[in-house]
């Protein structure tokens, strides 16, 4: 062990004039049975922007844990700035200059951006002087970066957007040099993830190291210098991002050769099958999310719903499946309107002939402490198909799981297993096969391929689009842009709550930038 | 390299229990030391007043079967996502509907009691247990909290009764006693090896009752919808299951199941009902609903433990007068604390123990490749 750290340790150093900001050498890291991390070697050169990509599970995640000092490797040696270190949790990263920016954010919603800021280093019993030194060091880098916030807004007036930035304010504060970014751009609209590639492209001209987890190849392609693959806990390659292409990109994390593009024919529309009027819908809270929607989806068509995450799609979603009760309006299936007095209204939307692929599939679509087999059950389980009376047939629900994993090509092939041992992608598949395999006139499906590998994608996208050629109707909603425009015959935009605009899927991302930020692009021409 | 690792279905579900017992028993140890008196002897009187012998098995077995009843009415609801703390109280009440019904049919057979017992148990019970579902379900009041608030309401109202309504003029707040047509027979009329002890036909109850309650979790459709919803109630709304029904019902079923408690103790054994008959097997109950992992095979294995605890601590302040009673029940608490709340203790342990084994065993494999 002594003996390899000084080998190694030199390495770096020879082989550029600075030492690489971060430089992994053989980590392995295995959770039971599971090897999440094997033998993987990555080098980040300092002053770039270094992304990483990988279909889910492929481990991408668990490296950057380790770097964060979340897990502890059981193998392989860490380098920053040419040192071995051995990263003991994420307070010693950042004291390394290894600072976080969480998919979901880590912010007290109703603190002041500064307190936020100072939270964790707070430094004196007394919070008076921080503050100051902390509102002096917070303009420095705002002007250093562009990186305005006002520094006495409380977190929860914030835009999605600016809350990222205080994210960033919040690890370059700490002193971070390296900045790990996981799906940032997740949350934010088109323009906003515009914004933030800009603030990225100034902290490294400005001298930081960002590494970028996405597994939009659109945005590797756009931001960054070099890209490594991930497939499988394995370090497939790293490449100079100008010298690649999101095909070549897709086919190093597949493994194989994939269609991102998906063909299909013109729609043919049949008749009305889902009809919303005049729908407004108030959660729990009382906060109107849902604002007078109407709108129609025929037989044989698939409307996109586009729109940033939390405009209300989720709770229209909800409405329409009989989950939640709106507090206006009016939703028919097949011409006839859903009760939406009493309980259990969602078994009975089921019967009237709809399918729903819930957005949330970990928070609703299934339960992950399941077998397999009955999640295949899951919302069917006093169908006649599962056994007559009270008794519930295992044998019959099992049958059942197995053929639809033979059809749905679900992995590993055993309806037995935990379902949480099941990757997203098959996860997904397991709730998709339960909604599409059955007598139905629409799917509602929502965010379809979430955390979902591209293989899979494509096996959904197709599953999707044989769904409508059948000529059934199918309501999609989505956050991934690219994936309503791939798929949606009509797409409406969704802003704070109403339909804006209706547009074509061929529609410029431009415009559909507009709408999503709730301005009609009509009168912004 | 000690990486934590998960853990084995048996080493949870076996090992780290016996470990806890252990534990619980050496600390017990350790307090019987501290009083001057032998540990090793201790334990021995406590295991043969427990086993030892035909009579003292029955009583274990008597009281393992009225743990039985009150750990699974912590069981089923903790399935669901309820905490149920109202065993007692459910219990308690049941009391009443099965000495009512007892008295009233008395001069008939002993059947047409233990039937009408079971009933008039059962159905109060669930009713008792149904109420605080229903405002869980409905009012969002937490039902661990009600359940608490429904115990004292059951003792004061249970008193009352006892004392102002149904009692025995003469006696101290009890009823009066059944029959002897009515009688439910000791299973010691059948077994002579049982002697005297109070082991009776519900300890066959208690076994169709684990039976019963592993089919209903894990073969029904309701059980499925239970599940459902004690994992994921999200799931459940999406799936369209109706919370409020579904909880009722698991309480209702919790407080059957705590009632049937009732049968077995007030009915069967004491043939009357006296003030306070339950004595804290509704709250043992939920410590023996723990350690059996809400499953009913566990909960069958941890009811013999903690009524052999029960019966062996009797035998122990008896033998060795010098252990105050108090000490037995110290000895009880200690294997509560251990295996109920402190369950998690040897996780951590363990989990590096597995770990090391692994790596050890993964290292020699990728040396012999």
């Amino acid at each position: 062990m002594v003996e390899n750290q000084t080998q190694n340790a030199q390495q770096p150093a020879s082989a550029a004039e600075l030492p690489a900001a971060i430089d992994l050498k053989g980590v392995s890291k295995s959770f039971g049975p599971v090897q999440a991390n094997k033998n993987i070697n990555l080098t980040v050169k300092r002053n770039s922007i270094h992304g990483i990509v990988g279909e889910n599970g492929a481990g991408k995640s668990t490296l950057m844990s380790i770097l964060y000092g979340f897990y502890t490797a059981d193998a392989g040696e860490i380098f920053v700035n040419g040192q071995k270190v051995s990263i003991k949790d994420s307070s010693h990263a950042l004291e390394l200059g290894v600072g976080m920016v969480h998919q979901h954010f880590m912010l007290v919603e109703n603190f002041t951006v500064l307190e936020n800021i100072i939270l964790g280093a707070e430094g004196d019993h007394l919070l008076a002087s921080s503050k100051a030194a902390a509102r002096e060091e917070l303009a420095r880098l705002a002007k250093d970066y562009g990186l305005e916030v006002d520094p006495d807004a409380v977190i929860e007036d914030l835009s999605v957007g600016q809350e990222q930035r205080v994210e960033i304010l919040k690890a370059l504060y700490r002193g971070a040099d390296v900045l790990i970014l996981d799906e940032p751009t997740g949350v934010l609209t088109p323009t906003e993830a515009d914004q933030l590639f800009r603030i990225l492209e100034q902290l490294r001209d400005e001298g930081k190291t960002i590494i970028l987890i996405t597994h939009k190849l659109r945005e590797i392609m756009a931001i960054t210098d070099t890209v490594s693959v991930m497939r499988q806990g394995t370090m497939v390659g790293t490449v100079a991002t100008e010298d690649t292409s999101p095909d070549k990109l897709a086919e190093m994390m597949v493994g194989r050769r994939v269609l991102l593009q998906v063909e299909k024919t013109a729609a043919q529309p049949g008749q009305k099958v889902l009809e919303v009027e005049g729908l407004s819908v108030t959660d729990e809270m009382g906060v109107p999310r849902v604002k007078n929607v109407s709108f129609d989806v025929h037989a044989g068509e698939i409307v996109g719903i586009a729109g940033v995450a939390g405009n209300g799609q989720s709770q229209l979603l909800e409405a329409i499946s009989g989950m939640f009760e709106p507090l206006l309006g009016e939703v028919r299936i097949n011409g006839k309107a859903i009760d939406f007095h009493g309980e259990g209204v969602a078994d009975e939307v089921r019967e009237m002939g709809l399918a729903h692929v819930p957005e949330d599939r970990h928070k609703m679509g299934l339960v992950t402490q399941f077998e397999e087999w009955e999640n295949s059950v899951l919302g069917y389980e006093d169908s006649e198909k599962y056994g007559k009376g009270p008794m519930l047939s295992l044998s019959a629900a099992r049958s059942e799981a197995e053929k639809r994993i033979e059809m749905f090509d679900i992995r590993p092939q055993n309806p037995r297993l935990k379902t949480a041992n099941f990757s997203g992608g098959n996860q997904q598949k397991i709730v998709l096969a339960r909604e599409m395999d059955r007598d139905l006139d629409i799917l509602i499906v929502g965010q379809p391929t979430r955390g979902v590998d591209i293989g899979a994608i494509e096996f959904i996208h197709k599953q999707i689009i044989r769904l409508r050629d059948e000529g059934k109707a199918v309501l999609l909603v989505s956050v991934e842009l690219d994936e309503i425009r791939a798929l949606s015959d009509r797409v409406l935009v969704m802003f704070d709550g109403e339909i804006v605009t209706q547009l074509p899927p061929t529609a410029s991302e431009k415009e559909f930038g507009l709408a999503m930020a709730g301005l009609d692009p009509a009168e912004n021409e | 390299m000690s990486a934590r690792q998960p853990l084995p279905k048996w080493a949870t579900n076996i090992l780290m229990p016996a470990m806890n017992v252990l534990l619980a028993l050496f600390v017990g140890g350790l307090a019987v030391a501290v009083i001057g008196e032998d540990p090793i002897e201790a334990m021995r009187v406590l295991a043969y007043g427990a086993f030892g012998s035909g009579y003292n098995l029955g009583f274990t077995l008597h009281y393992a079967t009225s743990l039985t009843f009150t750990g699974l009415a912590v069981a089923i609801a903790f399935h669901a996502g309820l905490f149920n703390i109202g065993g007692e109280g459910q219990a308690y009440v049941a009391g009443l509907g099965a000495i009512m019904m007892a008295l009233w049919l008395d001069q008939t057979h002993w059947v047409f009691v233990l039937i009408g017992a079971t009933v008039g148990a059962t159905t109060l019970g669930a009713i008792w247990a149904a109420i605080p579902g229903y405002l869980q379900a409905k009012r969002g009041s937490h039902i661990v909290i009600t359940t608490i608030m429904f115990n004292f309401i059951a003792s004061a109202f249970m008193s009352y009764m006892l004392a102002q309504v149904i009692t025995n003029p003469g006696a101290n707040a009890e009823t009066r006693t059944i029959a002897e047509t009515g009688r439910i027979p000791l299973l010691s009329e059948y077994f002579v090896f049982f002697k005297h002890s109070p082991v009776n036909i519900m300890l066959i109850f208690g076994i169709l009752a684990l039976i019963g309650v592993y089919i209903l979790v894990w073969r029904t459709k309701l059980g499925f919808k239970i599940r459902t919803l004690g994992m994921n109630p999200d799931a459940a709304r999406y799936a369209g299951i109706s919370a409020v029904s579904i909880i009722v019902i698991t309480m209702a079923i919790a407080g059957a199941l705590a009632g049937m408690m009732a049968v077995n103790e007030a009915v069967s054994v004491q043939k009357r009902l006296v003030v306070g008959y339950v004595q804290g097997f509704g709250f043992i109950g939920i410590a023996v609903a723990f350690m059996g992992r809400a499953h009913p095979v566990g909960i069958a294995l941890a009811a013999i433990l903690f009524g052999a605890l029960y019966q062996g601590g009797v035998e122990l302040a008896f033998v060795m007068p010098a252990v105050p009673s108090e000490l037995v029940v110290v000895i009880q608490a200690l294997v509560i604390l251990f295996s109920g709340a402190m369950d998690q203790m040897f996780k951590p342990v363990l989990e590096r123990v597995f770990g090391a084994f692994r790596t050890r065993s993964s290292s020699t494999e990728t040396e012999e490749a």
